[in-house]
């Protein structure tokens, strides 16, 4: 069931990609000139800042491709992915591999504008496309004693140049609470502005989680098991004093290494400021009362 | 051969080093302006001058063993090899402190709870005082005490590459190669003869 949930972002907040620098100058001007309360309040325009195509396509971590941020632009073209299926195996009625294509068929398309927040303490404002990973998991049944959803992207070792690596313990794997999968915010995307996925942007399918930081929002799904046990997930396997199972935006939780009270949204250039992290990455209102009664800082 | 490169690398004035090794600093900063260095400018900038600091590094301890082993002499350079690296130590710190951290309270708070920070900080403050006394004054005021006073670097050079690969996410193999040929270059130091002959006695015992 589509449209359960809709935008406070709007396409005000994005930029279709070409006609970024163009809006970019207009919105340098109207704040120069003190028009920016005119537009809508300077706080909100400042908060709101678009990101464009190019750095929503050019500014990715996907280490199966290479650990530089321009690594997966430069190699996830070795990447097929048609043919595609995902295996949905584990606690459901109907396992079985499902043909992207025939999964596309059944499923309502629909956009999403979401903030994301990566671990790293840098952020971007996507538009998505795509569809609720509640539809999908409807279309295998889950079964009534699954708890737990883990999820896994491709391993192609010819395809995939930074895998000759071990950076993480490949396949990557993620997973989430069944709540959490099945919360309305939960989305699995095919598209970016309006556009297919790029390669390098986890094609032809992704989970996008806009309350977690970036890495639970796993690339390129193979493969979904429904389990009553928490699932192993790649970066807790890597540093579990670093990356918890969670992982859900918390200003008030610093990653061992860096704060995460602050971030710094791309695309702002060499003197970009830095902006506060809000609390579940500002989906506070949706998703605070998956997780009452909960220590968020022991369950980081 | 390799008399004719010493013979031409002593013809080659120190000046020309400090001009070169320079260069990348302005350069990188107009490609960060400019969209040279990708949407995300402020650490790929931070970054590369850190980059360049560890490899000027490299370079300074490879003077000594490369003269000792293969021949070549590059002495007369590294004062210029150091400095510069000391310079690019000091572009990393102000891209981190003004572009990247921005806020002073989050500064000092990184400095005391972040370890690969407080590493990377030990580093620069050993680096200090060898980048003050790297001129002939202090060479004459400070005479032997000079040398080991320099020898600091060793640690800050291990201090450096340690900072870089704590940093990174996961297992990286980048700054593993840095630590890796630092620490080489630091065990050609170690004195073999003299080691072998404080070990002859031991494995006779043994």
């Amino acid at each position: 069931m589509a449209y359960r949930w809709t935008n406070d972002l709007t396409h005000d907040d994005v930029t279709p990609h070409g006609a970024f620098l163009n809006r970019r100058q207009i919105m340098t001007g109207a704040a120069g000139l003190g028009l920016s309360a005119l537009a809508g309040g300077a706080q909100a325009e400042q908060a709101l800042e678009p990101n464009s195509w190019e750095d929503v396509t050019t500014y990715c971590n996907f280490y199966e491709f290479g650990t530089g941020k321009g690594d997966p632009a430069a190699n996830a073209h070795q990447m097929t992915t048609t043919p595609w299926s995902v295996k949905i195996d584990g606690l459901v009625d109907r396992p079985g591999d499902y043909d992207f294509q025939e999964i596309l068929s059944e499923m309502t398309l629909e956009e999403r504008i979401y903030r994301f927040r990566c671990v790293e303490a840098w952020s971007m404002v996507v538009p998505w496309t795509g569809f609720e990973l509640a539809d999908l998991l409807a279309m295998a049944g889950v079964q009534s004693n699954a708890k737990y959803v883990a999820f896994e992207t491709l391993y192609r070792p010819d395809e995939m140049p930074g895998t000759a690596y071990r950076v993480l313990d490949w396949p990557y794997r993620e997973g989430l609470r069944l709540d959490e999968a099945m919360h309305p915010l939960t989305l699995m995307a095919t598209g970016i502005f309006g556009k297919d996925l790029p390669n390098q942007n986890g094609a032809p399918l992704r989970l996008v989680v806009p309350w977690k930081y970036g890495f639970k929002s796993i690339k390129s799904i193979v493969r979904i098991t429904l389990t009553d046990q928490e699932p192993p997930t790649s970066w807790n396997m890597s540093n579990a004093r670093e990356y918890g199972f969670y992982s859900n935006v918390n200003p008030e939780v610093s990653h061992p290494r860096w704060s995460q009270a602050t971030e710094r949204r791309i695309g702002g250039g060499l003197f970009a400021k830095r902006q506060p992290t809000e609390m579940f990455n500002g989906y506070g209102d949706e998703v605070a009362s998956l997780y009452s009664g909960m220590d968020l800082a022991k369950s980081f | 051969m390799r008399d004719r490169l010493n013979h031409s690398l002593r013809r080659l004035p120190t000046w020309v080093i400090y001009l070169l090794g320079a260069l990348p600093a302005p350069w990188l900063f107009y490609q960060g302006l400019t969209g040279g260095l990708g949407v995300e400018p402020i650490k790929a900038l931070e970054h590369e001058y850190g980059k360049l600091a560890l490899q000027l590094l490299v370079l300074g301890l490879a003077v000594t063993p490369l003269r000792k082993y293969v021949g070549l002499n590059l002495l007369k350079f590294r004062r210029a090899l150091g400095l510069l690296c000391f310079f690019y130590v000091c572009c990393h710190l102000a891209v981190w402190l003004v572009l990247d951290v921005q806020l002073p309270g989050q500064i000092w708070a990184d400095i005391v709870k972040r370890p690969y920070v407080t590493i990377g900080m030990a580093g620069f403050v050993l680096l200090l005082p060898l980048a003050l006394t790297s001129n002939n004054r202090s060479i004459r005021w400070l005479g032997r005490s000079w040398r080991k006073l320099h020898r600091a670097v060793y640690a800050a050079g291990l201090l450096g590459a340690l900072h870089y690969v704590i940093l990174v996410k996961g297992f990286q193999f980048e700054p593993v190669i840095y630590l890796a040929l630092i620490v080489g270059l630091l065990l050609l130091r170690l004195p073999f003869d003299r080691l072998s002959a404080f070990l002859r006695p031991l494995r006779q015992r043994a």
